[in-house]
């Protein structure tokens, strides 16, 4: 969290490919999240900011005011606004036309709780305003396996009322997992139902996403038939820089990348800032070691952006370790820090899903140590919301535990233990 | 006329809706009403739209800004490109309606 004393000059190659030049970074992001809270009316069991709990030092209204206002300066023109959920913060319609109405567009995620149909005919009447639902099941069995029980009810009603209000052109976001990917088709036509358009991300082992990552990533061959989707559909559906992992793929077919962001953008184009105001170098990276600096703390986001230490170290040359000799380096460039990172890898050598397989055995073979959990805000106690998944393993965690200690008396293990019959 | 020679000859002008941002390398261009970005990757490039305004025509502009003219064909593809999403517009002129009436 050091902030550097001047910022640092780097020279810059003449007319070089977008690429180095973004991986020598900015003068603003043009990735930018932002999440509003950590609190949740969910707890999906992958949720990549470990949220639920709203963070008392979360920022005020005033303070996120602020904070727009120097995104106008920035001219940063857009804003991925998410959370937690961040409808459920009471001044955020406030938020989302102070933005607006100050060149700041903004594209916010939502599970849909607060999407009702009043709702839904104001977001009509905006310009400059997107609106992206969660969905990781096209049928709710496999949607609230992992997001909860209603979940997928919550976010088809919040899609009816948008298309019924006249909303054009909705996302619907949907986390490729190893229960969904065979759904592909069913997310589409959905998307084609309610006028939406359908986007893919990468499930990253990231916040909570870490303790399901084992079981809910695609595996490998669920990865090529991702991949062939996405060549066959691609052209409607958005992906940001979620697979160019998978690039190796086209490049191994003699075609080329996928179109989109084929590179890691962390504290380059990409950044996070949380709800307390923390500068992390990526929205799946919260954690001590990927963040930057505080903008009430350290002078504010510019300063963050452009001097913080960290930030410029992610702007210096990386070492690619293994990678460097692999022929896809090109189009893959060793995968997602952030997912490397939370499965305990080295960031210089290949991605946990290397699509030759090196992330794979990396991961068998056992050395890897698993960094403690980044920032945890889950509720202290399940609700009624926890999804299927979760209680199932919760469940097998007491079992494990009643295992292991020796039962207090004969009545704990067995109500029947004792009697005689 | 090729389509160079006619591009030089016209007026343009940066599209109302378009905001440039300076970037270490050039500029990166933002169009609020289709939300496209697009990076300008010369600084020669960014001097050239931002001077568009102000000559008469691209011929002008890029002989204003110092583009040696075999790089002509290649700046006015550029603008091509950014013309193609709106980034900039033809601008109308007097001498350029009074050439559109005459032909109507
Ligand atoms: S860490 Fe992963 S998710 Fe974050 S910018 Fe890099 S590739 Fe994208
Ligand atoms: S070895 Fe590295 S660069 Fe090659 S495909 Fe695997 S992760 Fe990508």
């Amino acid at each position: 969290m050091t902030i550097l004393e001047t910022r640092p000059v780097v020279a810059r190659p003449e007319g070089g490919s977008l690429i180095e030049q973004f991986e020598l970074g900015l003068d603003a992001p043009i990735c930018l999240t932002w999440e509003l809270t950590y609190a949740c009316n969910l707890e999906c069991a992958h949720c990549l900011s470990s949220s639920g709990r709203r963070d008392p030092r979360e920022l005020s209204t005033e303070q996120c005011k602020a904070v727009i206002d120097e995104l106008q300066r920035m001219q940063v023109f857009y804003v991925n606004i998410g959370g937690g959920e961040p409808t459920i913060r009471p001044d955020f319609w406030e938020l989302l036309d102070y933005a607006v109405s100050h060149d700041v567009g903004v594209k916010f995620s939502t599970n849909g709780v607060r999407l009702n149909p009043e709702r839904a005919r104001f977001l009509a009447s905006t310009d400059y305003v997107d609106v992206q639902i969660s969905l990781d099941g096209a049928t709710p069995e496999v949607n609230d396996y992992v997001r909860g029980p209603g979940s997928f009810d919550t976010a088809i009603t919040a899609l009816a009322n948008l298309q019924d209000a006249g909303f054009k052109d909705a996302k619907i976001s949907v986390v490729c997992t190893r229960q969904n990917i065979g759904q592909l088709d069913e997310f589409k036509a959905i998307a084609d139902q309610y006028g939406a358009t359908l986007r893919l991300t990468r499930l990253r082992p990231s916040g909570r996403g870490a303790d399901v990552w084992d079981e809910l990533h695609p595996l490998p061959e669920q990865q090529r038939e991702l991949y062939d989707w996405l060549v066959a559909n691609g052209e409607n559906v958005l992906t940001g820089d979620s697979f160019f992992h998978l690039s190796a793929f086209g490049v191994a077919d003699g075609g080329s990348a996928l179109p989109g962001l084929n590179l890691c953008g962390a504290g380059r184009v990409v950044c996070l800032i949380d709800p307390i105001g923390d500068v992390y170098a990526c929205p799946f990276a919260i954690h001590d070691n990927f963040l930057a600096g505080n903008v009430l703390a350290d002078g504010g986001f510019e300063t963050v952006w452009q001097r913080s230490e960290l930030f410029t170290e992610l702007r210096s040359p990386q070492t690619s370790g293994a990678c460097t000799s692999c022929a896809f380096f090109d189009a893959c460039r060793g995968g997602c820090m952030a997912a490397k990172f939370f499965t305990g890898l080295p960031l210089d050598g290949p991605d946990p899903e290397c699509v030759r397989g090196f992330g794979e055995d990396a991961l068998a073979s056992g050395d890897r140590v698993l960094p403690p959990q980044g920032k945890d805000h889950s509720k202290a106690n399940p609700t009624r919301n926890q999804p299927v998944m979760l209680t199932l393993s919760r469940r097998d965690d007491a079992l494990a535990v009643q295992a292991t200690k020796p039962p207090v008396s004969a009545c704990a293990e067995n109500p029947l233990a004792g009697f005689t019959l | 006329m090729t389509t160079t020679d006619q591009m030089l000859a016209e007026a343009w002008d940066l599209s109302p809706a378009v905001a440039l941002r300076p970037e270490p390398f050039g500029a990166m261009a933002y169009h609020f009403g289709n939300r496209k970005l697009t990076f300008l990757k010369r600084m020669q490039l960014v001097d050239v739209v931002r001077g568009l305004a102000a000559h008469p025509d691209v011929r002008s502009t890029l002989q204003s800004v110092g583009v040696a003219e075999a790089q002509w064909p290649g700046y006015v593809a550029a603008l091509q490109g950014l013309a193609a999403t709106d980034m900039i517009r033809p601008r109308a002129t007097d001498q350029a309606r009074s050439v559109q009436e005459g032909a109507a």
